[in-house]
C-alpha cells in the first residue's frame, strides 16, 4: 500500500496542479482574450513563447527556471536583494515552474475558444446595451465554458505528469518538494517496484478519470449552433 | 424629429460617403446592390465600425460627432442581424431577459412584445430548436425590448426560404403600423421594400443615388434602379373584393385586377409593378387578356439608355408608374410627352 511519504507525494502532486492550474485560468483568461481578439503584427512570437513547453525538453525548461530562480539567478538575486529567499528548491519554485510548463495546455483552449465564437454574439450584446466588462462575463465567458473545461483539465493533468522541470528546479525533498512523478522514479530506483505499482497506478486511474470528464462533458456541454 | 447621418469610412478599396436625413418615424429602406455598402452604413450608424467618422443623431440624440464619439452600448440602438445571432447559452426567453434588463428606458413591456411578435409559445424553448422565421422574430422581439430610439434592420429575411419570408413580413408591418419607433431597413429584395418602406434610399459603391419618399423615388427616371431590368413602382389601393378568384383594388378613379391575395375588402394594399410588365397602347383594345387597361398620361420619356429601349413615365390614377418598352415602338406611336395613351398591366404580373 501507500507509504506516508507516498501520501504526502499525492497530496503535494495534488496541491501543485491546483494551484498552478487556477493561477494558469486567472492569468490565462485575459492573455487568451488578447491573444484570439488581437491584430498586433508581433503577436505569433508571443503565441511561439506561449507554446514553447509543448515541444522543449522539460529538463532545458528546468534548466534555465533553475538557473533563472537560483540564488544567483535574475529572479533569485533581485529576490535576496530584499531579504526573500530564492525560490528554487522550494514548492513556490515548483508552482512557477508548473505555471511556464503547463501554460499552453491552458491559454490555447481559452484562446480557441475565444476566437471560435467571433465577434457577433458581442456586437449583439453591445446593441443590446451591455457595457464591455458585462459582455465579457455575460457573453464571452458563458460560451467559452467548453474551452475552460478542457483548459482545467489538461492544465491539471499535465501538470501531475511533471517530471524533468521538477527535478531540475524542486529536488526531491520529501513532503516540500517530492511529487509522484519523482517518488515513483526513487522507488524503482530503490527496487521498490510493489510502491512503484500502487502510486503510478494512482496517477493512472486519476488522469483516466479527469479525461473521461472533459471529454464526456464537452460533449454535453456543446451548444448545437444552428 | 429626424435621423441626421453624415458619414465618411474607407476600407481598401471601398469607400463610404454620403449624407442624409431620414425621418423620425416610419421605415427608412436601404436598397442597392451587394457590395455597396449597405451593411456598413447601418454597422457604422449602430457604432460597430469605429474608423467611420462624421455625425449620427437621432432625435436630437447625438451618437457621434466630431470630437463625441457614443460607445454602441451606450447608444439606445436596436440591431436586428442577417442571422438572428441569437445567444446559444440562453433560451428564448434569456435572451429577451437579456434585452430587458439592460435597458435605460421602458418603452414597450415585455407582454407586449411577446404579443406584437407572437413568440410566446416559444418563450421556454433552447434557441436552437427554433425555425428559421422563429429565430428572427425572437431577434426582433429582443431588439425591441432594448427600447431603441431607432431600429437597425440588416436585411432580416434574406437568411430565410421563402415560407418563412412570407411568415415573418407580416410581423414587420405589424410593427410598422403599431410602433413610431423609426426603422432603418437594409435590403436588396424589391419586394420587402415595396411592402414596407416609406421612406426610399438607393446607395450605389457606398455614396447616396437618390433618396425621398418611396413612391418619389421608385418614379424617378433618373435612379441606378430606374435604369435596370428590376425599375419597378408601387401602386397603392384599398380591396375591393376578393371575389372570382380575382382580387380588385381601388386605385384612386381606376380599378386594378389581380391574382387572389391573402387579404380582407377595405384593406391597404400596395403592389409593385415592374417597368417591364407595362405596355402601351394608343386606343383601349377590346376582347385583350390583360386585365388591367387603365387611362394614362405620359409625363416623360427617356430613350438614352443605347440599348434600342426606353422608359417611359406615367401618370395612372393617383400614382406614377415606369414603363420600359422598346425604342422602336416609341416610334410606331410617336409618343411625345403629354399624350394619352392606356398602360397595359398583366394581371399575373402583379404582386405584393
Amino acid at each position: 500500500m501507500l507509504s506516508a511519504a507516498d501520501l504526502a507525494a499525492l497530496w503535494l502532486t495534488l496541491k501543485l496542479a491546483g494551484i498552478s492550474t487556477l493561477i494558469l485560468i486567472l492569468a490565462g483568461t485575459p492573455l487568451a482574450w488578447w491573444l484570439a481578439r488581437s491584430r498586433w503584427r508581433y503577436k505569433a512570437a508571443i503565441e511561439a513563447i506561449i507554446a514553447l513547453p509543448l515541444v522543449l525538453p522539460p529538463t532545458v525548461l528546468g534548466f534555465y527556471l533553475l538557473i533563472a530562480l537560483g540564488p544567483q539567478g535574475p529572479v533569485g538575486a533581485t529576490l535576496q536583494q530584499f531579504g526573500l529567499p530564492a525560490l528554487s528548491f522550494t514548492f513556490t519554485g515548483l508552482v512557477i515552474g508548473s505555471i511556464i510548463y503547463s501554460m499552453p495546455f491552458v491559454v490555447q483552449p481559452l484562446q480557441y475558444a475565444f476566437a471560435a465564437q467571433g465577434r457577433r454574439p458581442l456586437e449583439v450584446a453591445a446593441t443590446l446595451g451591455a457595457a464591455p466588462l458585462d459582455r465579457f462575463l455575460s457573453v464571452a465567458l458563458p460560451l467559452a465554458r467548453n474551452g475552460y473545461l478542457t483548459a482545467a483539465v489538461l492544465g491539471f493533468a499535465h501538470t501531475l505528469g511533471e517530471f524533468g522541470v521538477v527535478l531540475m528546479i524542486g529536488g526531491n525533498i520529501p513532503g516540500r518538494t517530492q511529487v509522484v512523478s519523482i517518488a515513483v522514479y526513487d522507488h524503482v530506483e530503490a527496487l521498490e517496484y510493489a510502491q512503484a505499482h500502487w502510486l503510478s497506478a494512482v496517477l493512472l486511474l486519476l488522469s483516466f478519470l479527469l479525461l473521461l470528464t472533459v471529454y464526456s462533458l464537452n460533449r454535453r456541454f456543446s451548444f448545437v449552433q444552428p | 424629429m429626424s435621423i441626421d447621418i453624415e458619414l465618411q469610412l474607407r476600407r481598401g478599396d471601398f469607400s463610404l460617403d454620403l449624407s442624409f436625413c431620414a425621418p423620425g418615424s416610419g421605415i427608412t429602406a436601404v436598397f442597392g446592390p451587394s457590395g455597396c455598402g449597405k451593411t456598413t452604413l447601418l454597422r457604422a450608424i449602430a457604432g460597430l465600425e469605429p474608423d467611420a467618422i462624421g455625425r449620427v443623431s437621432v432625435n436630437d440624440d447625438i451618437w457621434q460627432a466630431p470630437g463625441t464619439w457614443v460607445p454602441t452600448h451606450r447608444r439606445a440602438v436596436g440591431y436586428v442581424f442577417q442571422e438572428a445571432s441569437l445567444f446559444p447559452h440562453l433560451t428564448v426567453r434569456g435572451n429577451l431577459d437579456y434585452a430587458l434588463k439592460r435597458r435605460r428606458a421602458a418603452a414597450l413591456s415585455f407582454e407586449q412584445v411577446v404579443s406584437l411578435l407572437g413568440v410566446e409559445p416559444l418563450l421556454q424553448r433552447n434557441t436552437h430548436k427554433l425555425s428559421g422565421g422563429e429565430r428572427q422574430r425572437v431577434a426582433i422581439g429582443r431588439a425591441l425590448l432594448s427600447s431603441p430610439q431607432l431600429l437597425l434592420m440588416d436585411e432580416p429575411l434574406a437568411a430565410l426560404d421563402s415560407a418563412s419570408k412570407a411568415e415573418i413580413l407580416p410581423y414587420l408591418e405589424r410593427l410598422h403600423e403599431s410602433l413610431a419607433l423609426p426603422i432603418i431597413y437594409v435590403s436588396h429584395a424589391a419586394a420587402e421594400v415595396a411592402r414596407l418602406a416609406d421612406h426610399l434610399l438607393l446607395l450605389k459603391d457606398g455614396r447616396l443615388a437618390a433618396e425621398g419618399p418611396l413612391a418619389k423615388v421608385l418614379g424617378d427616371m433618373d435612379t441606378p434602379l430606374a435604369r435596370t431590368d428590376e425599375a419597378f413602382c408601387i401602386v397603392g389601393g384599398e380591396v375591393e373584393s376578393t371575389q372570382q378568384a380575382l382580387t380588385t383594388l381601388r386605385l384612386g378613379d381606376q380599378t386594378l385586377r389581380l391574382p387572389p391575395l391573402d387579404v380582407q375588402p377595405k384593406q391597404r394594399v400596395r403592389l409593385r409593378v415592374y417597368a417591364r410588365d407595362i405596355s402601351l397602347c394608343l386606343d383601349r383594345p377590346t376582347r385583350s387578356s390583360i386585365l388591367n387597361i387603365l387611362p394614362a398620361q405620359v409625363l416623360d420619356i427617356d430613350s438614352g439608355d443605347g440599348r434600342g429601349q426606353c422608359l417611359v413615365r406615367l401618370a395612372v390614377a393617383d400614382a406614377v408608374l415606369l414603363a420600359r418598352i422598346s425604342e422602336h415602338s416609341r416610334r410606331q406611336l410617336d409618343l411625345k410627352t403629354g399624350d394619352a395613351v392606356y398602360a397595359q398591366i398583366k394581371a399575373m404580373a402583379l404582386a405584393r
